[in-house]
């Protein structure tokens, strides 16, 4: 009994969601059909007890519930806390958006709620099984959420697209499970990782293999990127920042706990199958955008690549590494909210627009949402001083502390093609003919989002240390 | 006062200006407009007054990094550290001086979106004096390119009518050559265990890493210099620019790659600084007497003076990869005269500019007739631009002359030319705009100089001529940190495979002697 209660315990996060996804969805069904806004609100206040329960979990803590199914060390704790912060923003980013587009249903959010609760059992999976479970949870939430537009043939497209290839990537991650089952005899990481002590097993290489093919489809991460186009421009646009964002760091993280909880003696194995998938993304994520016309498909190629950096820190194998990815993927985040909180910004009386052209001569008719907009792009490309130069910074250093000098060499040089785009934009803004403006009206919630984002910028600037201290402590209770 | 954080306020006080512009209240139109400006002008004045106290309480005699301010920053071995010495606190001085003329003569030229323009001034000078200042490696990264964004934003606002072209090549060509030294940074940082300045200095790197290390930096500054092959964005770009925008390219950013050689690739790399030197002499001559050539040949005003500004960087080059006294202080002090010239040479073309909107050498002709101030200021800076004795332009010339010429002969034989054809092409240009009969109908109504151009090109004027004749005020600062540079390096090339006696004739204790050098031979060297 005292066992089972110390357990609860540690998950009380995610109980609270648990039950809170379904408080949610009963609230909506009896008391607010018609107020979606309000279940949404209580979604984010959600996330947020749910991120203050992960917060309240003390700093050092090491432990494990329900025979080491379960995780619960600083690593987990920055990156649920990462993925929190990513689910709440989505949130904020949608009420307004699902209204105007007259799609706003109250199941959104109980949805978001259970893709979440995914996402933080992923992050604490201790096993195979309970990686797979939480992995399951999330997607089935997401393809749900990809075609929650169900009256538009492109959304449902993206939802079906994203499900048939979401369960094959499923397929090939059990498969691999059970591989590394079948030859470590185990599906605990802690069981696996002394199973492989001794030295290389093709069945286990094989097994992560397929495993690490199941969890490039989840991150888009080239050659497993192909939905990724078609479902963020199909799905709608709150939801597409949701796919962008927090799913992506859940991913990242879970795959950062399979590799160095479960295989940190095969380091040499799975540090090929990285950097090609690495280099793989960056190249493509940089020139595929190249030719992009619609803003939302750039930012699917642009999310690839920037899923090719991250890589380049998992690559190292090192701890330096790990921390490196954290700041990456948390400064991407954030950034990921506010280029959204822009996008939906495009919005004029016919409808949201899409088209990189209507950003034209932005600059002269909305001077402070072009500068939004200069500071996030600036920043995806990598410039000091703005945050995302910080975060590619920290990956190709440990890539090059490990010797890595071709994939910090070309992912270098990818930044630069990758940077031709995102000027592109830039340029057209500052230059371009302005087209009929958008509406002036934004809402107080993409404000909030936009203002975050541009506060987190210049925190990064100032005190850069915090970010990367917390990274740091969380990247060191992952290597043991 | 020396308890003030000089260096932080001289740094960061254009960007509280340009936060200031930005909060001013949204007051559009003509009021809003001249409120920008005067604040953008006074914001620079005051910075270039700190300037000023900084290179008052700034100790000549120690050769060493002074005022140095320390603060955590990223962790790790990365913290905001700043400091100057000898050579880089007279690029602090210059920068805050040309600022107030680069707000000036906008002050009419520029009519659309005037507070962005000024806010993108304020925050390119923070920037720009944060590189010279920089004592962490990271802390100069930033600031290095953080320097790309508002110069993006000022060619590609209010430039020309190619400018999006210009502003492409201008960015991609300078991030590619960064990216590849930013690789170098994380390497030195990751085998060092800090990006301190002052430590990576006493750092012995392995010799092969050096190599590479040299490589990597030299990608970054060689576009900045730009050197020959890689100087084709800066004609692009100048031309394309506005005149405020040349300004500042040709009198801060291209300085900014010949620091980076003194401040990195000489002291940090000493091993690949001598194995290299024969590349760079082999570039810099190259660029002085091909550039040269190129601009004999240009219609532009402006891309010819562009072009001159490379061949002027080729002096540069070649004086610090001399690795003697003579070859970096006149380096130092070619980059400084080339400060004020060539700003001040962009700062005419703009003065005719504003007044014909064409930048065609074709289209002026006997200017002197309505514009005799004019036609004044601009032989003074065209003199300048020649090396006349006299001008600020002769001692940097005649100083890395010198240099090569202990170092090598035929490099300083090579540089020598171009010094010939630097006179063919300045004073060719000088002839068809200036002088002839005005023949063309538009130019019979030309106004002279109104009082404030005369105020912004009057200390430019007042600089070239005291620092040609008095060129101890800079040869006095930079002397003590070249020479402690020089011993560093001697004692670190010892160890390199070849004598360094082969490559360099490295002579100690010239430096009280440079300025009454340079003096003496003035009548010898001006007859060209």
């Amino acid at each position: 009994m005292d066992t089972l209660h110390a357990d609860l315990m540690l998950m009380l996060p995610e109980l609270l969601l648990a039950v809170g996804s379904m408080v949610v969805l009963l609230f909506g069904v009896f008391a607010a059909q018609n107020r979606p806004g309000l279940v949404n609100m209580l979604a984010v206040v959600l996330f947020a007890a749910s991120a203050f329960l992960v917060w309240r979990q003390p700093m050092g803590l090491d432990a494990s519930a329900f025979s080491d199914a379960f995780v619960v060390n600083d690593f987990t704790r920055f990156a649920k806390l990462l993925v929190l912060l990513g689910a709440a923003l989505s949130i904020l980013l949608s009420t307004r958006f699902f209204d105007r587009e007259k799609i706003a249903r109250f199941e959104f959010a109980p949805l978001m709620i259970l893709a979440t609760l995914g996402m933080l059992m992923m992050i604490s999976a201790g096993g195979l099984m309970s990686l797979y479970v939480g992995l399951e949870l999330q997607s089935l939430a997401l393809y749900v959420l990809a075609a929650f537009n169900r009256d538009s043939v492109k959304a449902t497209e993206a939802g079906l697209k994203y499900f048939v290839l979401g369960a094959l990537s499923s397929c090939l991650l059990l498969y691999g499970s059970s591989l590394i089952y079948g030859f470590s005899g185990t599906v605990a990481f802690d069981g696996i990782r002394t199973a492989i002590d001794g030295g290389r097993n093709l069945g286990v290489v094989i097994g992560i293999v397929f495993v690490m093919a199941g969890l490039a489809f989840k991150i888009s991460a080239v050659p497993f990127h192909m939905w990724t186009p078609d479902v963020y421009e199909g799905a709608p646009t709150p939801v597409t920042a949701f796919f962008a964002g927090a799913p992506k760091a859940a991913a990242v993280a879970l795959l950062l706990r399979v590799l160095f909880d479960a295989f940190p003696n095969a380091v040499a194995d799975w540090r090929q199958i990285v950097t090609f998938i690495s280099i793989a993304s960056m190249a493509l994520g940089a020139f595929a955008a190249i030719g992009q016309t619609n803003i939302k498909r750039l930012m699917a190629y642009s999310s690839i690549g920037n899923i090719g950096y991250a890589l380049v820190g998992i690559a190292a194998g090192t701890e330096q590494g790990i921390a490196a990815v954290l700041v990456f993927m948390a400064i991407y985040v954030v950034m990921t909210a506010g280029v959204f909180v822009c996008i939906l910004a495009m919005r004029r009386a016919d409808g949201q627009a899409e088209n990189i052209q209507d950003l034209s001569g932005l600059m002269a008719t909305r001077p402070l949402l072009a500068l939004c907009w200069i500071v996030l792009l600036f920043s995806y490309v990598g410039l000091p001083p703005l945050p995302g130069f910080f975060g590619k910074f920290y990956v190709f250093g440990a890539a090059v502390e490990q010797g890595l000098w071709p994939l910090a060499v070309i992912g270098i040089l990818t930044s630069v093609v990758a940077a031709f785009y995102y000027v592109r934009l830039v340029m057209l803004m500052i230059n371009g003919e302005p087209g009929k403006p958008f509406e002036a009206a934004m809402g107080a919630q993409l404000r909030a989002v936009l203002g975050g984002s541009m506060a987190f910028t210049l925190a990064m600037v100032v005190v850069p240390g915090i970010l990367v201290g917390w990274a740091a402590t969380a990247a060191a209770a992952l290597v043991k | 006062m020396s308890s003030w954080p000089l260096l932080s306020i001289v740094t960061f006080l254009p960007l509280a200006g340009a936060l200031f512009i930005f909060l001013l209240g949204r007051a559009e139109g003509e009021a809003g407009d001249r409120n920008a400006k005067w604040v953008a002008l006074w914001t620079t004045l005051a910075t270039f007054a700190f300037a000023v106290m900084i290179w008052v309480e700034f100790d000549p005699a120690n050769p060493g990094f002074q005022m140095i301010e320390e603060a955590p920053w990223l962790g790790g071995g990365v913290s905001y550290k700043m400091g100057v010495d000898g050579i880089s606190v007279l690029f602090v001085v210059l920068t805050a001086f040309l600022m107030p003329a680069a707000i000036l003569c906008s002050w009419n030229s520029i009519e659309v979106r005037v507070k962005h323009y000024m806010i993108a001034f304020l925050v390119l000078e923070t920037l720009m004096i944060g590189v010279f200042c920089a004592l962490d490696l990271v802390v100069f990264y930033v600031f290095f390119e953080g320097g790309l964004i508002p110069m993006f934003i000022i060619i590609g606002v209010w430039g020309g009518k190619r400018r999006v072209y210009a502003t492409y090549k201008f960015f991609l060509y300078t991030l590619l050559g960064s990216v590849l030294m930013l690789i170098a940074i994380l390497y030195m940082w990751g085998t060092a265990g800090t990006t301190d300045i002052v430590k990576l200095m006493d750092y012995d790197f392995l010799p092969e890493a050096q190599t590479w290390l040299w490589l990597a930096f030299f990608a970054s500054f060689a576009v900045k210099m730009p050197m020959w092959p890689v100087h084709t964005w800066l004609p692009d770009a100048h031309v394309e620019a506005p005149t405020a925008g040349s300004v500042i390219l040709a009198g801060i950013l291209l300085k900014m790659g010949g620091y980076g050689f003194l401040r990195f690739s000489l002291p940090m790399f000493p091993l690949a600084s001598v194995e290299f030197a024969p590349l760079v002499f082999a570039l810099s001559v190259v660029a002085i007497v091909y550039t040269s050539l190129v601009a004999l040949a240009q219609e532009d005003i402006k891309k010819l003076i562009a072009y001159s500004s490379v061949a002027h960087m080729g002096f540069v080059t070649m004086g610090i990869f001399t690795l003697n006294q003579q070859g970096i202080d006149g380096a130092i002090f070619q980059m400084i005269s080339h400060g004020f010239v060539s700003a001040a040479l962009f700062l005419a073309v703009g003065v005719i500019y504003d007044r014909m909107h064409t930048r065609e050498i074709a289209a002026y002709g006997g200017l002197v007739n309505r514009m005799p101030l004019y036609a004044f200021a601009f032989l003074v800076f065209t003199m300048a631009n020649v090396g006349l004795p006299g001008t600020s332009g002769f001692v940097g010339e005649f100083l890395t002359l010198a240099g090569a010429f202990q170092a090598n002969t035929w490099v300083a034989i090579g540089a020598a030319t171009g010094v010939i054809l630097s006179a063919a092409y300045a004073l060719y240009l000088y002839r068809r705009v200036v002088f002839g009969a005005m023949t063309r109908p538009e130019l019979a109504t030309i106004q002279d100089l109104n009082l404030r151009e005369i105020v912004t090109i009057a200390p430019l004027i007042a600089a070239t001529i005291w620092f040609g004749v008095q060129p101890g005020g800079v040869l006095h600062v930079t002397g003590p940190a070249v020479q402690q540079l020089i011993q560093d390096m001697d004692v670190a090339v010892p160890r390199a495979p070849v004598p360094v006696s082969e490559l360099v004739a490295a002579p100690q204790g010239e430096a009280g002697h440079d300025a009454g050098h340079g003096a003496e031979h003035a009548p010898a060297e001006g007859q060209h």
